[in-house]
């Protein structure tokens, strides 16, 4: 608690878009309630302070860290240990910082790949062939920026964290309750859920609250909304061929993708005792394919063009697997190999030579 | 890696150096018919490769994709998944869902970079303990022609510790922090 008896607040952006920001501005007029009950300390998107500010910080000083943005580099890892230090309650905030989001997709690809698209590709002027340099000797001195990991990881991978507000970005009026909560728990209003909670969302699924009817349990074809004619506007969008990640997400939005006539992407992570989001709704998938024949079952999953896009949009930096095996093996690290054959015996081995 | 994620597999060459590669498989059976055949298959004294352990499930059907993964992510080399022939199963067609599972799963493992050879799938009746041997032998050695998967083993997660990664222009000094 600072000298003026309020709490003490901070919110930052890692590897994130800054719409989490947004959205906790978007709680209105009830930001004022925010700035009333907490002294907002460090956050960049709505105002200026540095880091050192924060590194010069006692340990447990600020009450309530918003997380947002996933851990992409060497300075979003410095600020998830130095916020992780500096504050009572550490926030996962929003879908990056939980489960990898949107950034989290890159780790289907090598850091490599990931360069050689964005500064080689056709569409791209770069006569000189240039590469971010982590650290450059200008004549002014030295110039630095921050170092790329091989793989996007969530932040309670790299700390310890206390809560986990999902979705992308999680709805403000979640946000709300949880800002309530807090105030009133600082009160001594109000006891704080148990250390590790998915607090602003619910435990369920978004069909849950999905007002669309669901029949038959069977499906055709997959097809994308964009090339169906006519949507019926009160059937479940997965009976109607449109991948929908509703039967694996968790609620919290109150279904409103679904329920303004596009499918879930599922942002709002896996519900209670899911592990994998991706895997689940794989189950899901295929439970409802009206096929028995490989064949036909491989024709019906030929409408799902990108079926791990499909599956882990936002879930893949938190999945079991956690990256390709491509990225996996660029990490850097050795992996633990038990016993190797001698190296002509796999010779020509299909696509097991790769590494 | 340290040497305690570099245990030695049941099974497998202790000697690292130039042993001759063992792939460790995880098995899925059902109740009713694979796993009998398996049973089977030891009653009658069938040899089949000891890289395989199998585990019971009620019925295929029950298989969620996440063991499959995480059996990979665990360390195993390859994954079988069996069940009863289409028509005979207990509890209908629940090993249609599994077929189904299957096939959708070996899509998202191979655009994962995971061979698809590494997950198979065998129908076995209860009364089909030489034929589950065979399948066991036949996929030991696809997967053993394979290599090694090289997920972490024994839950060792190589990729969570930060390498920093050189770019173009020649490695840079990797400042501590990313290595901590």
């Amino acid at each position: 608690m600072s000298s003026n008896g309020k709490h003490r607040f901070a919110m930052y952006w890692a590897a994130s878009c800054g719409g989490c920001d947004i959205a906790v501005l978007n709680l209105h007029e009830k930001i004022a309630e925010v700035a009333d009950a907490f002294e907002i300390v460090f956050w960049p998107c709505a105002m200026d302070t540095k880091y050192a500010d924060v590194e010069a910080l006692p340990d447990g000083s600020i009450d309530l860290t918003f997380f947002s943005g996933s851990i992409r580099n060497d300075e979003n890892l410095h600020l998830a240990k130095l916020l992780r230090r500096t504050s009572k309650i550490l926030v996962a905030f929003g879908s990056c910082a939980s489960e990898g989001c949107i950034p989290g997709l890159a780790n289907f690809s090598t850091v490599d790949d990931m360069l050689t698209t964005a500064f080689e590709t056709p569409s791209t002027e770069n006569p000189l062939h240039l590469r971010p340099v982590p650290r450059w000797a200008a004549p002014e001195g030295e110039i630095r920026i921050p170092t790329l990991a091989p793989v996007v990881r969530t932040l309670d991978q790299v700390v310890d964290i206390d809560y986990t507000i999902p979705g992308c970005p999680p709805e403000s009026a979640r946000i709300a309750e949880v800002v309530d909560l807090a105030i009133a728990a600082f009160a001594g209003r109000a006891e704080l859920p148990p250390k590790g909670s998915v607090i602003g969302a619910g435990t369920s699924t978004v069909c849950d609250q999905c007002a669309r009817q669901r029949d038959v349990k069977k499906i055709a074809a997959f097809t994308r909304i964009q090339a169906t004619a006519y949507l019926d506007p009160a059937l479940c969008l997965l009976e109607q061929g449109i991948p929908c990640s509703g039967p694996a997400t968790r609620d919290g939005c109150g279904a409103l993708c679904p329920v303004a006539g596009a499918p879930c992407i599922g942002c709002y992570g896996p519900s209670d005792g899911v592990v994998d989001q991706g895997a689940r709704l794989l189950s899901a998938f295929s439970s409802v394919i009206d096929a028995r024949e490989p064949g036909d079952i491989e024709r019906i999953l030929d409408g799902l063009p990108d079926p791990l896009g499909t599956f882990y949009r936002f879930g893949l930096a938190r999945s079991i697997l956690r990256a390709s095996r491509p990225a996996f093996a660029s990490s850097g690290v050795e992996p633990p190999v038990i016993a190797r054959a001698p190296e002509p015996a796999r010779a020509g081995a299909a696509g097991g030579t790769d590494r | 890696m340290s040497a305690t994620t570099t245990q030695a597999p049941v099974g497998a060459a202790t000697d690292s150096a130039g042993a001759a590669f063992e792939p460790v498989m995880i098995g899925f059976t059902c109740n009713w018919c694979s796993y009998r055949a398996a049973d089977l298959a030891g009653t009658a004294r069938i040899k089949y490769p000891p890289n395989v352990r199998l585990i019971r499930l009620m019925c295929s059907g029950r298989l969620d994709p996440a063991f499959v993964l995480k059996a990979f992510a665990g360390g195993a080399d390859g994954v079988m998944v069996s069940g009863c022939w289409p028509g005979e199963c207990h509890y209908i067609e629940q090993n249609i869902k599994a077929l189904r599972r299957f096939v959708l799963l070996r899509r998202v493992i191979e655009a994962m970079g995971i061979e698809p050879a590494r997950l198979q799938l065998v129908w076995a009746s209860a009364a089909e303990g030489q034929r589950f041997a065979h399948e066991v032998g036949r996929i030991v050695e696809e997967v053993r022609a394979l290599g090694p998967l090289g997920w972490g083993r024994d839950g060792a997660r190589p990729h969570e510790s930060i390498a920093a990664v050189s770019t173009a222009a020649g490695p840079a000094a990797v400042p501590a922090e990313v290595t901590a």
